[in-house]
């Protein structure tokens, strides 16, 4: 059986069970009215140039995001553990990759259409002033990334915990964690300083896609973030066959 | 057709399960025994491969499990000890999916759920949330999801769980009905409740396997049953007596004694029923039952697994 189709059946059925729940709607929801409420606070206060109110934009949606991550990821596989429907997965002829894949997946596409539903703002900037549509295409390609990264960290912390309450913890923390690099490197020496602002997930990395430009050390960075943790979460679903 | 050897698995420093070696031909029942705890759970994951053996090896017509695992997965079908059911999904959803995760193209798995389900009994079902199903439907929808892809080896863990009486025979029919065209393995840690459906048993006790047989070798094994019950009219001093009298009876328990009737289990070999028939005659008693009583299989299962005092 090939790999991409076991992938995108485990993918399927995750996808439906996150559509198909409360709980999907309801991150959904939250995080567009969060989302809404933020830009209007943050971004539409004062006399600003189109762009500086994209960026703001962006800037606002980067934490809905992170924070929208967290909470999709959570159940991914900790939901498994707890309803004890891993033995099914694991009973068929399925490798522990296109099991993380395939949900990891699921999580990612939910988060791109919760981004999408967010357009209708940088829209109205469109119609109230001028909006380069590259400045618009980098900044979501950003935030998919982005969500990407989170989910990926999301994936593992819940590939580890035991409930998805734990597993919401373990996430965040990891994000936090990787924000607070930031702060780090800016009360360290060389060569730690540099090493520690090349980790922060959103300062170095996540600004230029917020201000239209793309560079190729930061698709590379949220890439390999997120390669980083799936491999981690396959290698923690591996080790439980042991267990 | 399976073939387990020397398979153990440790939990940290605690062994759940110590050296197995047992075979099972094609198209055999086979009952897997033993109290809770007994390692039945750990052994039938490690053959569906959930889990993985500490030594030891599992061989599916002679290729061996750990060797080509995917290819293997789609010949066994395996029960958990709790359906894996998400109750977000109906019942045919859920069970295009188990099928197509096991390899059936979309296009046969529609007509591979609809003969599982007209085999467990669900087909009225179909478009019922698995969320809203009783106990018993969900472990009926484990045991379709077990068999949709139309597997060669079947594991059952504790199929029988928590099902009504009714449900228990329908389930034991079922059992039967697999018997020649599939391999299965069922646990449970009641003897009656197998003993009816499996041509041979395999008892655990501790990790290790104590016994293996058929019903009636297993018997033997121990010494034949202990238990007669026997019913008689007339007085239960006259009653008692002369079944105690009887050489080889170990104990007589007064189970009733109403209206003139008197109920005595007695803890004797099975081979003493045609002397206490005669006793109770002679004694100028009424013989109105004697038989091995329903406990005789508990009986057997606490011997095997417990020890002799049982």
């Amino acid at each position: 059986m090939s790999f991409g189709r076991n992938v995108r059946l485990v993918a399927g059925r995750e996808f439906q069970a996150m559509v198909g729940t409360m709980g999907g709607w309801v991150i959904l929801a939250a995080a567009l009215a969060l989302d809404g409420l933020l830009f209007n606070l943050s971004a539409l206060g004062g006399i600003r140039r189109s762009a500086e109110v994209l960026q703001r934009f962006f800037e606002v949606s980067s934490g809905v995001t992170m924070g929208a991550a967290v909470f999709v990821s959570m159940r991914l596989l900790a939901e498994e553990r707890q309803a004890e429907t891993l033995p099914l997965l694991y009973a068929s002829p399925l490798q522990d990759v296109e099991i993380v894949l395939g949900k990891f997946l699921a999580a990612l596409g939910f988060l791109a259409g919760l981004t999408l539903l967010t357009v209708y703002m940088p829209l109205l900037i469109l119609v109230h002033g001028k909006v380069s549509l590259g400045h618009l295409a980098a900044g979501y390609l950003g935030l998919l990334l982005l969500g990407s990264a989170c989910l990926a960290m999301g994936a593992f912390a819940s590939a580890l915990a035991r409930t998805q309450i734990i597993a919401g913890i373990v996430g965040g923390t990891l994000i936090v964690v990787l924000l607070l690099t930031w702060q780090l490197s800016r009360i360290s020496e060389p060569p730690f300083a540099p090493l520690f602002a090349a980790l922060a997930l959103w300062n170095l990395h996540f600004g230029p896609f917020q201000s239209g430009v793309i560079h190729l050390r930061d698709v590379a960075y949220y890439l390999l973030v997120t390669w980083v943790f799936l491999f981690a979460a396959t290698r923690v679903v591996e080790a439980r066959r042991w267990r | 057709m399976i073939e387990v050897e020397g398979l153990t698995k440790y939990y940290g420093e605690q062994a759940a399960i110590r050296d197995l070696t047992f075979r099972i031909a094609a198209g055999e029942v086979v009952g897997f025994l033993g109290l809770n705890g007994a390692g039945k759970t750990t052994t039938l994951k490690i053959l569906a491969n959930v889990l993985l053996a500490s030594s030891g090896s599992v061989r599916i017509d002679g290729v061996d499990v750990a060797r080509a695992p995917h290819a293997l997965k789609r010949r066994i079908g395996y029960l958990p000890e709790r359906p894996p059911l998400y109750d977000e999904m109906t019942v045919g959803g859920y069970l295009r999916y188990v099928a197509e995760l096991h390899g059936v193209p979309r296009e046969r798995a529609r007509r591979a759920v609809e003969a599982v389900e007209e085999r467990t009994d669900l087909a009225d079902s179909d478009r019922k949330l698995l969320g809203a199903l009783s106990h018993g439907f969900r472990q009926r929808v484990g045991v379709a999801q077990a068999l949709v892809h139309d597997p060669a080896v079947l594991l059952l863990d504790e199929p029988g769980k928590g099902l009504d009486p009714v449900q228990i025979v329908e389930m034991r029919a079922l059992l039967k009905s697999l018997r020649s065209s599939h391999t299965v393995l069922v646990s449970s840690h009641i003897l009656p409740e197998i003993a009816q459906t499996c041509d041979r048993l395999l008892v655990l006790k501790d990790g290790e396997l104590v016994a293996q047989g058929t019903e009636h070798e297993l018997e033997q094994r121990v010494g034949g049953s202990r238990l007669v019950v026997v019913r008689v009219k007339g007085p239960l001093a006259g009653a008692e007596a002369a079944v105690r009298a009887v050489s080889g009876v170990q104990a007589v328990t007064v189970v009733s004694a109403d209206g003139g009737e008197v109920e005595l289990r007695v803890e004797a070999p099975a081979s003493l029923r045609p002397t206490i028939a005669r006793a109770v005659v002679s004694a100028g008693l009424d013989l109105l039952k004697l038989d091995e009583g329903q406990d005789r299989l508990e009986s057997l299962f606490l011997r095997l697994t417990r020890g002799a005092d049982a």
